[in-house]
């Protein structure tokens, strides 16, 4: 496994009031010898949004449980918006909004029922109830019983409740499974309205691809343990991965492998062999496509791919990657 | 104070949606009235007082209905809650797990209260156009009314005790229908048959502490012993001068059922994780 993303310092004189949402140090959570999650360092500014992704059991559930207060850390420390969350005033809480893997709730009520009861709970206003599930698109819904609601619907319905009084922080534990493409795009938009306003957001996913460039973090985790954290841009560095140059080669691969052979790592002809998938340093990229365009008529076509988050994740975490693309 | 009385009101909300208080309120009601009704009609002529005729059926029947009723309402109230994923989102809002177990415990007693008041408050109000009936049975009715909500209460936190030990839904089920098989019916059975090997050694001491030892058997007491006109018809005058506690001492008995139940429910429920 290559070597640990770059992990920013911790800022542990972090007050609540300053840049700091969340500043973990040396946390873990060991359940006898299993230890979900361990050894994370990482700082996270307000404001950020982050991607946790990791296969399941990887401990993007665990992680968010802590930082939610709903167990404690058996090792190391861990400070959310300024307080250690399994031992803050309830008040913090009201600070946090989250938006649990499978949410559920009450059948029989209406979502506007359940968005009223939440919203007492949180001392949120009421008419926050009327816009949230506007914002969410469910306000056609709102007198309709939750039993009646399709699982799309439900998530929007545990968004709104997430949003509630307006937290500081958001956490949103796998909130586009079940989403269609275009509910999916709203989800990301929202998300990213409150980012402008100063929330911190953290995402967790296992389909890596839908949350590419959406977040300015990406936080990888295999086996309870942090394999790489910091931008997508950085991470695409250290992962130092080849980029990918599909040529379409009309009269066979030769001429092409004779001219760019020195340069590729590796070079996959196509069945039919007239294409070829070519493996290249990100810093003999441009060579390489220099060469190829002169020469001429060999070259019917090319496509760059840059490696994804799939790729990236599958770098850092090799053992994982097979078990989530499964089902991903 | 705020978050208990939300999560009360929602779970008697709840109870109204899901057709928990017009099931109990109908089935309590139903056999309040079939017992008043048919209850006078072969005593009336011998001079005896219905009312408290009432008060004994009635008090025979609730035994056997308000812990079966209390334990189905509440049973899951937490392991359901828990397994349904709603306990975990519940868990992050600024609510204590005390407030919680408190909040549903109101809850779930106002319904039974509800179906308490209207079901046997309902037959009192018929009764009371009949114009049968003394002071005292009319106490003994309004204590009977009082002490099934107490009778309930306490199978409720029972019910949460159980509810908040176990980890799967069916389990706190079947421990539930255990509990009121043991309480309800096996106890009396067996206390009988020790009473009658044991050849009359265990009597005077041990036999009236046995009987607090069973919710069901001090709301018993409490019902058919307390007052004199209803002792007469209960069957229990032999017992009543074994086992003499006042009626203030069977209401704390009664409380007694309700309190340490819900203690360790709530001991229980604040040392798991979700």
């Amino acid at each position: 496994m290559n070597a640990i993303g770059k992990i920013v310092p911790p800022d542990l004189e972090a007050d609540g009031t300053g840049a700091v949402a969340i500043a973990a140090r040396g946390l873990g959570r060991h359940y006898g010898a299993h230890r979900a999650v361990d050894g994370l360092d990482f700082t996270l500014d307000a404001g950020t949004t982050l991607a946790l992704i990791g296969h399941n059991g990887a401990g993007k559930t665990t992680l968010m449980k802590l930082i939610l207060g709903l167990i404690r850390p058996t090792v190391g420390s861990l400070k959310v918006l300024g307080v250690e969350p399994a031992h803050a005033a309830l008040e913090h809480r009201r600070q946090i909004g989250f938006l649990p893997e499978n949410v559920a709730f009450h059948d029989e009520l209406t979502g506007k029922q359940t968005l009223r009861f939440y919203a007492k709970l949180k001392r949120a206003p009421r008419k926050q109830c009327s816009e949230l599930l506007e914002r969410v698109g469910l306000a056609f819904a709102a007198h309709r019983r939750v039993k009646t609601y399709s699982k799309g619907m439900r998530q929007r319905l545990g968004l709104a409740q997430a949003l509630l009084g307006e937290p500081r922080l958001l956490l949103l534990d796998e909130p586009t499974t079940g989403l269609d493409p275009a509910s999916r795009a709203e989800f990301f938009q929202i998300m990213h309205e409150l980012s402008d306003r100063g929330a911190t957001v953290i995402i967790s996913s296992h389909i890596l691809t839908e949350l590419e460039a959406k977040t300015d973090l990406v936080a990888i985790m295999n086996t309870g343990h942090l394999a790489a954290f910091g931008p997508l841009d950085m991470l695409r560095r250290q992962a130092d991965l080849p980029v990918r140059i599909t040529v379409a080669t009309p009269d066979g691969p030769a001429a092409v492998l004779a001219a760019v052979g020195g340069l590729v790592q590796r070079a996959v002809a196509g069945e039919d062999a007239r294409s070829l998938q070519l493996y290249v340093h990100v810093e003999d990229k441009l060579e390489t496509l220099a060469k190829l365009t002169a020469l001429g008529d060999a070259v019917a076509d090319l496509d760059i791919a840059r490696p994804g988050l799939d790729e990236i994740y599958r770098h850092f975490s090799p053992d994982a990657a097979k078990a989530a693309g499964d089902e991903a | 104070m705020n978050a208990i009385l939300t999560i009360a009101g929602k779970e008697i909300s709840d109870g109204m949606r899901n057709r928990w208080v017009l099931g109990a309120t109908l089935l309590l009601a139903g056999l309040a009235f079939a017992l008043t009704f048919l209850g006078s009609a072969p005593t009336g002529e011998l001079g005896v007082k219905p009312l408290a005729v009432v008060v004994v059926s009635l008090a025979s029947l609730t035994i056997f209905l308000m812990p079966l009723i209390a334990l189905l309402i509440s049973y899951d109230a937490i392991v359901g809650e828990v397994e349904r994923g709603c306990m975990l989102l519940l868990l992050t809002y600024p609510v204590t797990r005390r407030q919680i177990l408190l909040g549903k415990f109101i809850g779930h007693v106002a319904i039974l209260a509800i179906a308490t008041l209207i079901g046997y408050g309902g037959a009192g109000v018929a009764m009371a156009f009949g114009d049968k009936g003394d002071a005292q049975s009319w106490q003994a009715f309004a204590t009977l009314i009082a002490s099934s909500i107490l009778l309930g209460a306490a199978f409720v936190a029972l019910a949460y005790w159980i509810s908040a030990s176990v980890r799967e839904r069916g389990t706190a089920a079947g421990i539930s229908i255990g509990l009121w098989l043991a309480f309800v019916v096996i106890y009396d059975v067996l206390l009988m048959g020790l009473l009658v090997a044991s050849k009359g050694w265990i009597s005077d001491q041990v036999f009236p502490w046995l009987l607090l030892a069973n919710p069901a058997d001090v709301y018993r007491l409490l019902n058919l012993t307390a007052f004199d006109n209803v002792r007469q018809f209960s069957g229990m005058a032999g017992l009543s001068e074994q086992a003499h506690f006042a009626p203030l001492a069977l209401i704390a008995a009664l409380l007694f059922w309700i309190g340490v139940p819900l203690a360790l429910a709530n001991w229980k429920f604040a040392r798991s994780e979700s």
